[in-house]
Parts: C-alpha cells; sequence; structure tokens
C-alpha cells in the first residue's frame, strides 16, 4: 500500500516539478479553442451550439500531446525496469502512474475549460455539466492514453503513433462527453444517461486499462 | 490449429490449396459479377444504383471479418501462443484495411445519387471509418517495431484492446447518429432485401471471403518465407563477418 | 443489354474502384510472396541454408562456421550494452 502511494506522490511531484510539459498541455488546449473561431467566425450562437465539442476535442488532444509522458521518462533511465521487478506488480504500477496523469494533467485541464467555455460563449448555465462530464470522463482520457503510451514506448515518432492508435478509443468518451454536456444547449434531453455512460467507461478503464498497459509494457523490456 | 502450427506444415498445405482455391475464386466471383450485372433488377426504390451493394456489402462484411480475425489471432498470440498467430494478424490487417477502404469508397458513391452527398456522417459510414483508423493504427504499430516478437505482441494487444472497443464504439455512434439526425436513415435495400437481389449479394459475399483466405494464405506464406530470409541473412552477415576476422 | 440506368456513371465507379483496389492488393500479395521466394532461392544457391534444411555438399564447413557464428556474435552484442554503461 505504501509502496503505491510512494510511486503515486513521486509521480506527481516530478509532473509538478517539471512543470513543463503539464503547462504545454493547457496551452495547447488554450490554442485549439482560439484558432477555432478564428476559423468558423465569430458568430457566438454557432460558437455556443459548438462549443462543448470544441471543449472536448482540445482536451482529447491536449491529453494526447502529453501521453507520452505518462511511461517514456522512467523507460529511458531504466526506473521502469527497477518497478517491474519491484513489489508492486506492474500492472499497478500502470495503473498508478495513469492515475499521476490524471491528477496533474487530466483535472488542470478540467479546471481550465469552463474558462475557454467564456471564450466560445458557453452558457454559464452549463459550466456545471461541462465540469462534472469532464471530470468523470477524463479519468478514461488518462488510462486509455496509458494503453497507447505503453505500446508506443520507445518508438520513433511515438507521439504520432500514440494519436493514431489511442483517438478511435476516444470516440465513445468524445461522444458521450458532448452530450453530457449539450442537452443545456441544444434540447431537453437529460444529460444524466450519457453522464452515467461516462462514468462507466471510466471505471472500466481505470480497471482494465493497467492490464493492457502491464501487458505492453512487459512486451518493450523483455 | 496445432497441427498447422509446424510452419514447413502450413507452407505445404498453403502449396496444396492456392491452386484450387484460386479457381474457386475466379469461378465464383465470375458467377457473381455476372448476376450482379446482368440478372439482377433494379429495385423500385434506387434503380440500378442497387448494384452497388454488390460489392459495396460484401467489402464491409469482410472489412469486420478481418478484425475479427486479427482478434481471435491476438488471442493465439497472447494466450495459446501458437507460432502462426502473429503471422496471421499481420498479414490480414491491410487485406481487412483494402476491403474496409473499398466499403468506404463504394459506400460513398452509392451515396450520391441516393443522399445527394458524397459523405454523410451516418452510423454505418462512420463505424466503417473509425474500423479503418483501427486497421491503420495495427498496421502503422507493426512497421514502428522493428524487433518481431515484440511486434507480435503489442499488436496483439492493441487487436484486442480494438475490439473490445468495437461493440463500445458501435454503440456510440449509433447514439450519436440518432442524436443528430432524427430521420431515418438509409438502410441497404430498404427494410427488406428482395429475394432477387439476395443470390447475387450472397455468391459475391462468398466469392469475396474465399479471395480473403486466398490472398491471406499466400500474405502469411510471404511472411514465414520473409522471416526465413531474414534469418539467412543473419546468417550471412556473420559468416562475412568470420570470414573477415 | 447491359441498362445501368441513370446513375450509370457511378456504378461503374464503385466497380471500377473494387477492381482496381482488389486488383491491387492482389498483385502486392503475389509479387511480395515471388520475392520472397526468389531472395530464398537466392540464398539457397549461395550455400546459406537452415538448420533443418538438408545439408549442402560440404559438411564440414558448415560444422566449423556455425559453432562459431552462433558464439562470437553473441559475445559481441552481450559486451555492446555492458561496455557502453560502464563508460557512462
Amino acid at each position: 500500500m505504501s509502496a503505491g502511494l510512494a510511486l503515486l506522490a513521486r509521480d506527481v511531484r516530478l509532473a509538478w516539478r517539471e512543470g513543463g510539459a503539464v503547462g504545454v498541455a493547457l496551452g495547447f488546449y488554450l490554442i485549439v479553442v482560439v484558432i477555432t473561431p478564428l476559423g468558423l467566425g465569430p458568430d457566438l450562437n454557432l460558437l455556443a451550439r459548438i462549443a462543448p465539442g470544441i471543449l472536448w476535442v482540445g482536451l482529447l488532444l491536449a491529453a494526447l500531446l502529453s501521453a507520452g509522458r505518462i511511461f517514456d521518462n522512467d523507460y529511458e533511465d531504466g526506473t521502469l525496469d527497477v518497478l517491474a521487478t519491484g513489489p508492486l506488480p506492474l500492472s499497478v504500477v500502470a495503473g498508478l502512474k495513469c492515475l499521476a496523469h490524471w491528477l496533474t494533467t487530466g483535472i488542470p485541464l478540467v479546471l481550465l475549460a469552463p474558462v475557454l467555455g467564456l471564450l466560445l460563449n458557453l452558457p454559464m448555465g452549463t459550466f456545471p455539466s461541462l465540469m462534472l462530464a469532464m471530470l468523470a470522463g477524463t479519468p478514461a482520457v488518462s488510462f486509455v492514453a496509458g494503453i497507447g503510451a505503453s505500446l508506443t514506448l520507445g518508438l520513433r515518432r511515438s507521439g504520432l503513433l500514440l494519436a493514431l492508435l489511442v483517438v478511435p478509443l476516444y470516440v465513445p468518451i468524445l461522444i458521450f462527453g458532448v452530450s453530457a454536456v449539450t442537452p443545456y444547449v441544444s434540447g431537453p434531453n437529460s444529460t444524466w444517461p450519457p453522464f452515467f455512460i461516462l462514468c462507466a467507461l471510466s471505471l472500466a478503464s481505470v480497471v482494465l486499462a493497467p492490464l493492457a498497459a502491464a501487458a505492453a509494457l512487459r512486451t518493450a523490456l523483455r | 490449429m496445432i497441427s498447422l502450427a509446424n510452419p514447413t506444415r502450413f507452407l505445404n498445405l498453403v502449396d496444396r490449396v492456392v491452386p484450387w482455391l484460386s479457381a474457386l475464386v475466379v469461378i465464383v466471383l465470375g458467377i457473381g459479377l455476372y448476376l450482379s450485372l446482368f440478372v439482377a433488377p433494379p429495385d423500385y426504390q434506387q434503380g440500378e444504383t442497387v448494384k452497388i451493394m454488390f460489392v459495396h456489402v460484401p467489402s464491409a462484411w469482410l472489412g469486420m471479418f478481418g478484425y475479427i480475425l486479427i482478434a481471435i489471432a491476438a488471442l493465439g498470440t497472447l494466450i495459446w501462443r501458437h507460432p502462426l498467430a502473429d503471422v496471421a494478424a499481420k498479414t490480414a490487417a491491410p487485406i481487412g484495411a483494402t476491403f474496409t477502404f473499398i466499403a468506404l469508397v463504394t459506400g460513398s458513391l452509392w451515396g450520391k445519387p441516393m443522399w445527394g452527398t458524397y459523405w454523410v456522417w451516418d452510423a454505418r459510414l462512420t463505424s466503417m471509418l473509425i474500423l479503418l483508423l483501427l486497421y491503420l493504427g495495427l498496421i502503422a504499430l507493426w512497421q514502428a517495431i522493428d524487433e518481431p516478437g515484440r511486434a507480435g505482441r503489442a499488436a496483439a494487444i492493441l487487436g484486442l484492446v480494438g475490439a473490445i472497443n468495437i461493440p463500445i464504439i458501435k454503440f456510440s455512434v449509433d447514439w450519436w447518429n440518432t442524436l443528430h439526425q432524427p430521420e431515418s436513415i438509409f438502410r441497404a435495400g430498404g427494410p427488406t432485401i428482395d429475394p432477387s437481389l439476395l443470390t447475387p449479394l450472397f455468391v459475391m459475399a462468398i466469392g469475396f471471403t474465399a479471395l480473403f483466405v486466398l490472398l491471406h494464405l499466400i500474405a502469411m506464406r510471404a511472411e514465414i518465407l520473409r522471416r526465413r530470409v531474414h534469418a539467412l541473412q543473419q546468417t550471412q552477415v556473420e559468416r562475412a563477418a568470420l570470414a573477415e576476422a | 443489354m447491359l441498362d445501368l440506368g441513370t446513375h450509370a456513371s457511378f456504378i461503374i465507379a464503385a466497380y471500377g474502384v473494387t477492381f482496381i483496389a482488389v486488383g491491387a492488393l492482389v498483385l502486392a500479395t503475389i509479387e511480395d510472396d515471388r520475392k520472397q521466394r526468389r531472395k530464398l532461392a537466392e540464398l539457397e544457391r549461395l550455400g546459406i541454408r537452415r538448420r533443418s534444411a538438408k545439408a549442402p555438399a560440404s559438411p564440414t564447413v558448415k560444422t566449423l562456421a556455425k559453432p562459431k557464428a552462433t558464439r562470437a556474435p553473441a559475445k559481441r552484442k552481450a559486451a555492446g550494452p555492458r561496455g557502453g554503461k560502464a563508460r557512462s
């Protein structure tokens, strides 16, 4: 138990100390949300309608950008080999690293989202459902990104490859994530069914993704 | 399966099967094309364009069939460590991707006379597009990892993860589609397919499937030989190095 | 005879794309198969065989070469990373 917490604390501390990666993800999120209206025109009604979609797509892209960080640093300096032979099962190690990613990158992105929503004229009444939906969906985002990161460990152009591998897996999170926000904006349907599906996706990812990631890490470390 | 685990025995099987399977493919596809183009009647709604269904639907089926094959092969690699499983998975991906691509293009060409646009984000076409992305991811992963052992296992993991996600993706795309396009979406041939259209469809489907199997076997043979060539080339290099030293 | 109706060009295009894509796939598959078989024949011609293949005319050359071939490169490979780490 304490070994796991120690690992988690270490990863969180490293991420915060490094600072750059988290900042890059937040900065990239900002960029995406800024250039979209520049491409689409300043019509506030249009922007309000598509804001949930843009906010989710931007979040996914920013998360993908930072996903390589989950295992790469430890792989390069050999720490991953030590962790693999340590007291914790590799799947637990993988899970804790994904959790660290969620805590240090996912949650900051979620906190930034409503602010960027202001830029897109998202009605402030939707802010609670936006944050709730994102908090429910971002664990899945981080853990699925962990699968991609573990498969592409140490490869050339791993960033692009990781994005290609993970984007199809992100489709359900995106679709239900936006559905859990939009109804206030576009209609009377309840946001709760997609929200619960999002929770289910996250729970399933938290349980299953570490298993797949550990298997992939083992193939890379062999 | 177990008796085929020996690559040499598998190669012998392929050598024996390919000739008559090739003949079968040519005959069945020939009959299928004849039925599709000359015998099948026009649909009362779509006219002659229903003929596109005879290439679109079998291609779509084979795109999905290819991925199922890859998922089973992935289990073979990870659980049973069947020696030919990763060969099967690696070679099935480009074939499945090609059929998925054909399904997308023919679906798009079918759509233009039907709905007026080359692309609609309806549930089926969108799911096919995501399937193509899954295939491309697999192929890219195979290309990116040099060491074949690691590549095989990584691709197997990705294949399984993708296979598990496909029902979820399909469900979410269906949901997304009904959310944004409440009007009824066109289904192949309408609510019921006229029997006179079913026969050409099935003949083409059988022909395409036989073609898939044929190409897959040849590709597996080529892959096994490629690995032997690679091993022998390494021996060649080692001997040359020794001769110099 | 073959009346494809008002949208004939789409039907032709669809069948055309199918034909071309399938044709390209078939050609690529067969060509790759032939290439591997050619390479294998070439290597066999040079006398480099798999251990389970039939022995060539001069078995002494083969048995002398092989033990060295399996040991020496292994040593070189093992020395590499260890040597690298010691340096850094």
